[in-house]
Parts: structure tokens; C-alpha cells; sequence
């Protein structure tokens, strides 16, 4: 999620930064409606839909951070080589 | 509560404790540096950390033993409304991917130890940069004092305690050794002992939180009749198994006040800036969330004890006192080991973090511009130890309420730091005059509706909500106090543009925030270091 005044090369908007920012904003919507998971049915193993739908998320907005940051990543890389001559200088 | 002494639960507990302090000491000598004299080594364990060491530190950072403590104290006192924990941490991971490795970068080739020193290059502001440092010192200060209640609250329950007519000394005294032994450590190896400890902290986190999840509803009949059991108690007591309608805008709102004050405190930062590379904090922020699915299952302990009809006079016993009538004797020890340790690994780094906070932008700012990396160090060194020293004065000395209110405050307070220090990675648009004004009003806010709070207890500072200005309904004041912070500073940026107010010196490029390790100039700076590169031999994160 490099912003406007980063690299002067590219686009400041492209397709896989607009999935990226989705992918880091869809937890901000899901857990701040909390009417959409106030409830204590459907129960799972007993555990009231309260509990266990605000857990299951940290696995889902875990998986989206990933893919935001595989996005992000991939994104720089293909930066880096549009700019500078290929080198293996950046330690992983 | 307890009669007479858990032997073998303090021998097991006792085991574990001398086992970090060894390793503690042992600390100073890992992964050392040639030059060892400066806050990068001390205050930042070298700036060399990878992956999987600042997962360990960030987590042993952020869930503390107060957090282990707190969490399902509310559950027990509340019912759903204390779970707003696990969506809270749910939001702060997406939140630092953003603006997180952006710090690390401009710090990286500027040398900045703390979020002040980055403001004030990126404002050239003095003051804003002081109100950032006064601002995180007052923060962090009670949240180093709740490190000692968790403490507390276990060697109460192992029967250490002592009883009402105790003399006070005796009665503290395995408190004062505790924090005797974790400010010497702290003292000689810095950063990197929270850092070796945490690894033996969180595994016993782990394991305890696997065995009580597993084994206590077993126990108790399944999570069926826990939350039967739990509902009806709760029914009787006020709370309720969900948030209820009335509720969702302080549940929504204290869960993302909370998140966006999480990275304000100075101690999050510095496990951050430890880290060795941009990548290793993005990474972080795809593992650290394995903490937040603990957090919750830490959370439903509290139910556990409510089905388990547990009574205690002092919510804060309730997951000690679990253990400690749930499990074996030792491994109620083991249990108890893990709290206390888990107090002591963000105490120290809070310490550190406070200590470079006033050394770097109160004592070389304001007293001894010419101050050099060692004498730094030194003060910094004796700062650690003058914050702990406070910290416990403060326990032994005022009513406990009086650090859980100065803790709620913190949060609040911490929080009004956003903007000059997110706000500044973003843009430079932000007057620092603004900043600093609408700072004042978000500190003067928050604290002022803070006092206004009364609750059935409690005259003052009954709780973190009130009803929110405008919208009627009941909500987080930190994050009230927040949106006003925030349109004070617009507000008066465009004010201050149209005089033409001059603007600070900014030190900082626009290339300094997407700086990588490996990049030049990253590895230039901090001063008199040995080549960072040498140091980056980690066993442990291979990638």
C-alpha cells in the first residue's frame, strides 16, 4: 500500500492495490456491524454465534492480510525491475 | 481466599521464574554487537530482529499478563460486552500493514528510536514531538503498574499474599523481589532480554491455553452447559451472553478506538523498530493474529468460571483462581508461571520504551543537545529503572482502581497521538500547530468526560463510554475525543495555511518511507554501528 508520494513510477492506482485496500477493509466492516453477528443462535459445539463468528474472522481477516501483503509484494517486485537493472541485493 | 500455601504450584512456579532470570542475564551476551554503547543496541536490541523473535516479542508485548487477567475478568463481570477484545485484535493487523512498515523505513535511515523522534524531523516541531513523548510516558506508566497486578493477583491465589493483618512488607515482599530481579536484567541486557524471555513465555501461554480450553469444559459438562450455566448467572447479575441492541456502538467503537491506540504505545513501537527488516513487520502482521484466536479463547475462560460458580471478591482473581481449582497442583503452577512471566516481558519492554522516550526527546532535546550515544544509553539505563520504581510505588501506594483508571486514561490519551504520528508517514499537509491543538483538545476532552464517567462503584472514571456528541448514542471517548482531535487539526491547518503560519523544517524524503534493508543508505545509518548485514544471521527465520 505504497501511497501517492511514494515511487514517481506507475500508476498510484492499479487493480491489485484496489484488492489489497478491499482486503485489509473488509474486517474494519465486518466486526464494526455488530448487529449482523449480535446473536446466540446458530450455535456451534454450544458456543453462542456471538463467539464463535467474531473468532472464525481472525482466521478470514489473517487469510485476506496475507493476500494483501502477497499483492503488495509482487507489486514492488515488478517495481523494482521496471526501475533498476535486476540484482540480488535485497536480503529476504 | 486461599488457605496456607500451593507448594507445588510455587515450586513449579518458582522453577520457571528462575529459569528467565537466568536467561534474562544471559541475554546481554546474545547476538551482540561490537559497539554496544548506544540506544540502537540497548534500547533497540541492535535493530536485528527477524521474524519469528518479533512475532515472540510483539506478542509478548501486546498480550500481557494484565490482558490474561482483564479479558475474562470482564467476561465474568459482563458477559459479551468484554469480548470486544477479539475484534479489536482482529482490526489492528489490517490497520499496521498500512502505515507500520512506513515507520520502520524513515526510522531506519534517520536513526529514530522513538514515534517523537520521527515527529519532530518530520515537523520540526519541539513541542508537538514533547507532547508525543509526555503523552506516551503518562500512558505507558499505569500500564507497567497493571504488569504488577497481574503478579499480584497470582501469588495472591498461590497463597503468597498474605492475610489482612500481614505486615505490609512481608506481604509485598514477593512482589519487590520480582521486580528487583526484572529491573536488574532489564538494566544490564535491554531489549534483549524481553526479547529471550518471551520465547518461554508464550510457549507456556500456548500449552496452558490448549490444556484449560480442552480440559475445563470436559470438566464441566461441555460448552453447552457452560453457557447455560454462564447465561443464567449473567441474567442475574445484569449482563447478558450477547451485546444487545443498545450496545453495538460502544462494543464497534471501543473495539476500533482500541485498535488505532494499540501502535500509539511507545512499547509496540519499539518491538516494531527492533525488527531487522520492512518485511519482517508485514509478515508479522499475517502470524501475530494466531495471539487475537488465543485472546478469545482466553476470553471464554471467563464464562468457565462463571458455569464453574467460582466466587471471587476481586474480578481480576478469576482465571488464577480457575486454575488453581481446576488443574493438577503442578500445572496450576505452570498456569501461574505463565502469567507472571507474561507480566514481566512487557514491563520490561514498557520501561525501555518510556526510558527512550525521555532520553531521547525530553533529556537530549531539551537538556544536553550535545549528549552522546553513550552517556544515551546511560540515562536511558537509569530512566528503565526510575519507571519500574515509580510503577510500583504507585501499586503499593494508591488504591488499585486509582492504576486501572490512569489505565483507561492512557488509552485515551495515547490515542490522540494518530495524527501527528500517522497523519505525518501519510502527508506533511498537517500544520504542526494544528497538530498540536488539536491534540490538546482531544487530551482535554477525553480526559474531562473520562472524570465525568460515574458508575455504580465508582463516582469518577466509572468506565471508558459516554454518550457521543451529536449521534446520542453510547460510545468509546477515546475515540469521541479522537474524531474531535481530528477535525481540530483540519480545521486549523486550513486556518494557519491561510495566514501563511511558517511550517517546521521537514528532514525526511519522500523516498525515506519506502526504504528497505539493503537499500543504500539504510545501513549508514544508525550511527557507529558494525554492519548490520554480520547480524543477520538468525537461525530461527530462514525464508
Amino acid at each position: 500500500m505504497s501511497p501517492p508520494s511514494g515511487t514517481a513510477s506507475g500508476p498510484v492506482v492499479t487493480p491489485s492495490r484496489v484488492v489489497a485496500g478491499l482486503c485489509l477493509f473488509a474486517p474494519f466492516v465486518s466486526m464494526l456491524w455488530v448487529g449482523s453477528y449480535d446473536s446466540i443462535d446458530p450455535k456451534f459445539i454450544g458456543i453462542p454465534f456471538f463467539y464463535w463468528y467474531q473468532m472464525l474472522w481472525v482466521p478470514i481477516s489473517t487469510l485476506l492480510t496475507c493476500i494483501a501483503y502477497v499483492l503488495v509484494r509482487r507489486e514492488q517486485a515488478a517495481r523494482k525491475q521496471a526501475t533498476r537493472p535486476p540484482e540480488g541485493s535485497e536480503p529476504k | 481466599m486461599n488457605e496456607g500455601v500451593n507448594v507445588v504450584a510455587l515450586i513449579v512456579f518458582l522453577f520457571f521464574f528462575a529459569l528467565v532470570t537466568i536467561m534474562g542475564f544471559l541475554a546481554a551476551r546474545w547476538r551482540k554487537a561490537a559497539v554496544a554503547d548506544n540506544l540502537d543496541e540497548w534500547g533497540l536490541g541492535g535493530r536485528s530482529f527477524g521474524t519469528w523473535i518479533t512475532w515472540f516479542l510483539l506478542g509478548g508485548d501486546l498480550y500481557t499478563a494484565y490482558t490474561f487477567v482483564a479479558v475474562p475478568a470482564a467476561i465474568y463481570a459482563a458477559g459479551a460486552a468484554g469480548f470486544f477484545a477479539v475484534p479489536y485484535t482482529i482490526l489492528v493487523y489490517p490497520l499496521i500493514f498500512l502505515f507500520l512498515p512506513r515507520l520502520w523505513s524513515v526510522s531506519h535511515r534517520h536513526g529514530y528510536v522513538t514515534t517523537s523522534d520521527f515527529v519532530k524531523g518530520r515537523f520540526g516541531s519541539k513541542s508537538l514531538s514533547l507532547a508525543v513523548a509526555v503523552t506516551g510516558i503518562l500512558a505507558t506508566m499505569p500500564y507497567i503498574a497493571l504488569q504488577l497486578v497481574g503478579i499480584q493477583a497470582v501469588l495472591d491465589v498461590m497463597g503468597l499474599g498474605g492475610g489482612e493483618s500481614t505486615h505490609w512488607f512481608v506481604k509485598d515482599l514477593p512482589l519487590l523481589i520480582a521486580f528487583g530481579v526484572l529491573a536488574a536484567y532489564t538494566y544490564s541486557s535491554g531489549l534483549r532480554a524481553p526479547a529471550l524471555i518471551a520465547f518461554v513465555k508464550d510457549a507456556l501461554i500456548y500449552i496452558v491455553i490448549a490444556v484449560a480450553i480442552i480440559y475445563i469444559p470436559i470438566e464441566l459438562g461441555g460448552f453447552d452447559d457452560i453457557f447455560n450455566d454462564a447465561g443464567e448467572k449473567l441474567s442475574e447479575s445484569g449482563g447478558s451472553l450477547v451485546a444487545g441492541p443498545d450496545a453495538h456502538w460502544a462494543y464497534a467503537t471501543l473495539a476500533l478506538g482500541s485498535a488505532l491506540a494499540l501502535f500509539m504505545y511507545p512499547h509496540a513501537i519499539t518491538a516494531t523498530l527492533s525488527s531487522r527488516s520492512r518485511e519482517v513487520i508485514r509478515r508479522n502482521t499475517t502470524i501475530l493474529p494466531l495471539y487475537s484466536l488465543m485472546l478469545g479463547l482466553l476470553a471464554l475462560l471467563g464464562f468457565m468460571g462463571l458455569a464453574a460458580g467460582i466466587e471471587v471478591d476481586n474480578g481480576q482473581l478469576i482465571v488464577p483462581q480457575l486454575f488453581e481449582n481446576m488443574f493438577p497442583a503442578w500445572f496450576a503452577g505452570v498456569a501461574f508461571a505463565a502469567i507472571g512471566i507474561g507480566a514481566l516481558v512487557p514491563a520490561a519492554i514498557m520501561s525501555i520504551a518510556a526510558a527512550n522516550l525521555f532520553t531521547r526527546n525530553i533529556y537530549r532535546d531539551f537538556l544536553k543537545p550535545d549528549a552522546t550515544p553513550a552517556q544515551e544509553t546511560k540515562v536511558s539505563k537509569i530512566t528503565s529503572l526510575v519507571v519500574k520504581v515509580g510503577a510500583l510505588v504507585f501499586v503499593l501506594t494508591l488504591d488499585k482502581s486509582t492504576a486501572i483508571n490512569f489505565q483507561l486514561l492512557g488509552g485515551l490519551w495515547i490515542v490522540q497521538t494518530f495524527p501527528a504520528l500517522v497523519g505525518g508517514l501519510f502527508t506533511r499537509w498537517f500544520h504542526r500547530w494544528a497538530l498540536l491543538a488539536g491534540w490538546a483538545v482531544g487530551m482535554t476532552y477525553g480526559t474531562i468526560a473520562a472524570y465525568n464517567v460515574s458508575s455504580p462503584t465508582q463516582k469518577h472514571f466509572g468506565g471508558s463510554n459516554d454518550t457521543i456528541p451529536m449521534i446520542g448514542e453510547i460510545g468509546y471517548i477515546g475515540l469521541t475525543a479522537f474524531v474531535l482531535n481530528a477535525l481540530v487539526t483540519v480545521a486549523m491547518t486550513f486556518v494557519l495555511r491561510a495566514m501563511k503560519a511558517p511550517d517546521g523544517v521537514d528532514e525526511t524524503t519522500p523516498a525515506d518511507y519506502l526504504a528497505d534493508a539493503g537499500d543504500p543508505k539504510v545501513k549508514d545509518l544508525p550511527p557507529q554501528r558494525a554492519e548490520p548485514e554480520a547480524e543477520q544471521r538468525e537461525p530461527t527465520s530462514g525464508s
